[in-house]
């Protein structure tokens, strides 16, 4: 585990709850914006909820970012689902399996500035994403 | 954490007061249509003030209630978006269309009292 890492397990619908707090204190606390802090936790609620949906458990790490020019934070949703089989078609607007408003992975992907998805059919989904301090990010 | 509701007059109220999960929001909303029909309420006022975080889960389920509620002849608005969320929800690309908001709990009865004053 590395330093200031935290480590929310995913089982029901109040852990999505839990993730996404534990991020805005996180973010607070790494000297984020209210505004970015609440782009996190969305962030946060919508992968936690989607491994809830699909996967039914799974994991949210976060960790906050340090380097010499910027900080900021790193959210991992990893689960052992069942995958998505066709990731292009997942990141579109409109596209959902499981009833939703089909926003979930291409809206997270607009709430930050760095996303990553690794999915295998039957293994699971990893979806990394991080948000960089708006100051230090755009000048 | 059930959602209070409160009936003041033809209206009622529901003042979110903490995070809510999704089994937190689904009971909000069978809540208020059972309510909404017990009391023949004209409308429902949402106060979301309280609430900081508005995924697609919490967004959808509020655009749900609000079209339930419609279908019983009554009006929705959903008062107290915190400028934040608001940011974050139309990034998410969220938007409560054909939903009424207000600014406030206070503005939301405005709204209301206007609306009905011009029926009657």
């Amino acid at each position: 585990m590395s330093v200031g890492e935290i480590r929310v397990p995913i089982n029901s619908d109040q852990d999505i709850v839990l993730a996404r707090q534990k991020g805005r204190l996180l973010a607070a606390e790494a000297g984020f914006s209210a505004v970015d802090s609440t782009l996190i936790a969305t962030a946060i609620s919508e992968l936690a909820r989607n491994i809830v949906s699909y996967a039914k458990k799974g994991e949210i790490i976060l960790q906050p970012l340090h380097n010499s020019h910027r900080t900021g934070i790193s959210i991992v949703a990893c689960d052992s689902g069942p995958g998505i089989p066709d990731i292009h078609l997942a990141l579109r607007d409109g596209f959902s399996t499981s009833g939703s408003l089909g926003l979930g992975l291409p809206g997270v992907r607009r709430l930050v500035d760095e996303f990553q998805i690794v999915s295998s059919t039957g293994q699971g989904t990893v979806v990394k994403v991080t948000k960089w301090h708006q100051e230090q990010h755009e000048r | 954490m059930e959602v209070p509701i409160l009936k003041q007059g033809e209206f009622l109220i529901a003042t979110i007061q903490a995070a809510l999960s999704d089994a937190d929001l689904e009971q909000l909303r069978l809540a208020l249509v059972q309510r909404v029909v017990r009391f023949r309420s004209r409308a429902v006022i949402v106060d979301v003030t309280a609430m900081d975080v508005m995924d697609s889960f919490a967004s959808r389920t509020l655009r749900e209630i609000a079209l339930m509620i419609r279908l019983r002849g009554a009006e929705t608005v959903i008062v107290g978006i915190q400028p934040e969320v608001a940011f974050a929800m139309v990034q998410l690309g969220l938007t409560l269309e054909g939903v009424a908001t207000a600014l406030d709990l206070e503005e939301g009865l405005d709204y209301l009292n206007q609306k009905f004053k011009t029926i009657n």
